[in-house]
């Protein structure tokens, strides 16, 4: 019987949830490397049971786990992460120069067909990539190098390359969005990169609010049937693009708050999309104190709540960019964590709720594998 | 035989308990220590001291004897104590919270 394994990366720890296709009954495995921030895990589509986690701390730095047993047992692999060439400087808060210094990797993402090459994404913003199953990263400097990554800025988390998307049906196509740079596409498997910002407007965070690059891009999702159309929650603004990136127009509709971090696309309908509306500009807690996930099927503009299951009094937990996914069973199962420490799943695309564990460290990332 | 004392995240990733023990060349200084520490337990890297500058990182000291050596050069000799055995070099995690 097929089921789904939830890949769960906490402030402090790796938690690993399992159950069968029913998505009813649960088995909680961890902590994994306890006391650590877990940033990210996800595994490879070309061989589910290899894994990676990111996991650092303040003290010693970022070191990246690898699992070939789906979980079981980890061994560190590579952790040397150096940026190609010179680094200049991006822009701190107050817009002036700040040197380039590597923090740790937010994002891992593994090829769609080769266990043995990963995608990361990391803060200060960079591209890595490793070919050896994380024994050696190498930068791909064009995107830091694309010509404005002065002017990128961190975002009140850091300067992170936090979303990577790849492309079923076009191998070489790659998009990726930073906090505060924006979106990026590369048509060349990472060597050359392109700002994709054209339509999103930040006018109060931005001197030219509709610049080219700077945009506080919290996440980008895509269908991959629909390879050209990505849905983008943004600081303020939910957007899609049905053009690949080079232009984007606000789907934020009825939505209570258009602020959020994640986004999500239902793994069989292309039009279906989740967001979770959060208050700013500096609560960050869900409006009214209800947890609702909203829902179009419509492809944006025309949202609707999502409460049954989800706490709708005295609830002020965040749910972050990385803390929304999916499985792919037929019934569509929706997932996210919060940083209150409960994860939630649906295994009706999000009519129904429960939560699988309550009381974990504050969710950092959620990731979802359907299993045969 | 040099006593090498990690904090306990450090001795989870080198998979030891306890202190643990290195033969290193003389001179004994906190760069050859650390040096034989990193031949050692090859995962280690990077978590001490930056890859490449080999400075120390920021969250991390070096005590002995009752010494802070966390600011001390890299080829500082270590105590006579340390050198010969009798006290341990100790890696701290700052006390930083969390």
């Amino acid at each position: 019987m097929s089921g789904v394994r939830v890949l769960v990366g906490t402030k402090k720890g790796a938690f690993i949830l399992t159950s069968d296709g029913k998505r009813e009954s649960w088995k909680v495995a961890g902590p994994h490397f306890a006391g650590w921030e877990i940033y990210h895990l996800k595994g490879s589509p070309a061989d589910p049971n290899r894994l990676y986690a990111s996991q650092s701390t303040g003290w010693f730095g970022q070191l990246i786990q690898r699992s070939n047993d789906g979980g079981e047992t980890w061994e560190p692999v590579g952790n040397q992460f150096t940026y190609e060439g010179e680094t200049g400087t991006h822009q701190w808060y107050d817009g002036t120069p700040h040197a380039w210094e590597f923090k740790r990797v937010w994002h891992l993402e593994p090829s769609l067909d080769d266990p043995d090459t990963v995608w990361a994404g990391v803060e200060d913003a960079a591209m890595f990539r490793t070919t050896d199953g994380g024994a050696t990263w190498a930068e791909l400097p064009g995107l830091r190098q694309h010509g404005k990554g002065h002017l990128w800025q961190p975002g009140a988390g850091g300067m992170g390359l936090h979303t990577i998307v790849l492309t079923p049906s076009r191998p070489e196509r790659i998009f990726i969005a930073i906090s505060a740079a924006g979106c990026f596409r590369s048509d060349d498997g990472g060597i050359t990169w392109y700002p994709k910002n054209g339509g999103l407007t930040s006018p109060y965070t931005l001197p030219d609010p509709d610049a080219e690059v700077g945009h506080c891009v919290h996440r980008i999702a895509l269908h991959p049937s629909r390879p050209d159309t990505l849905f983008m929650q943004k600081h303020w603004d939910v957007l899609r693009s049905d053009d690949a990136g080079e232009s984007w127009r606000e789907v934020s509709g009825n939505l209570p708050s258009d602020f959020g971090f994640p986004i999500a696309v239902h793994a069989h309908e292309p039009e279906t999309v989740y967001v979770v509306p959060i208050k700013s500009d500096s609560e960050h807690f869900p409006p009214e104190g209800k947890l609702r996930v909203y829902r179009s099927r419509t492809g944006g503009e025309e949202w609707q709540a999502l409460t049954h299951g989800l706490p709708q009094r005295d609830c002020y937990v965040n749910v972050l960019r990385g803390a929304m996914s999916i499985d792919s069973l037929e019934s569509g199962g929706v997932y996210f964590g919060t940083t209150g420490g409960q994860v939630y799943a649906s295994a009706d695309g999000g009519d129904h709720w429960q939560a699988i564990v309550r009381d974990l460290p504050p969710v950092l990332s959620v990731e979802v594998q359907t299993l045969p | 035989m040099i006593r090498v004392e990690l904090p306990a995240h450090l001795r989870t990733l080198a998979k030891v308990e306890g202190e643990v023990e290195l033969e290193v060349q003389a001179p004994v200084t906190l760069a050859s220590v650390l040096d034989a520490l990193e031949a050692r337990f090859p995962v280690l890297r990077g978590t001490i001291r930056d890859h490449l500058t080999r400075q120390r990182r920021d969250f991390v000291r070096f005590f002995a004897c009752e010494q802070d050596l966390s600011h001390e050069p890299p080829h500082t000799p270590l105590p006579d104590a340390v050198a010969r055995g009798a006290e341990p070099f100790l890696v701290i995690g700052a006390l930083a919270g969390g």
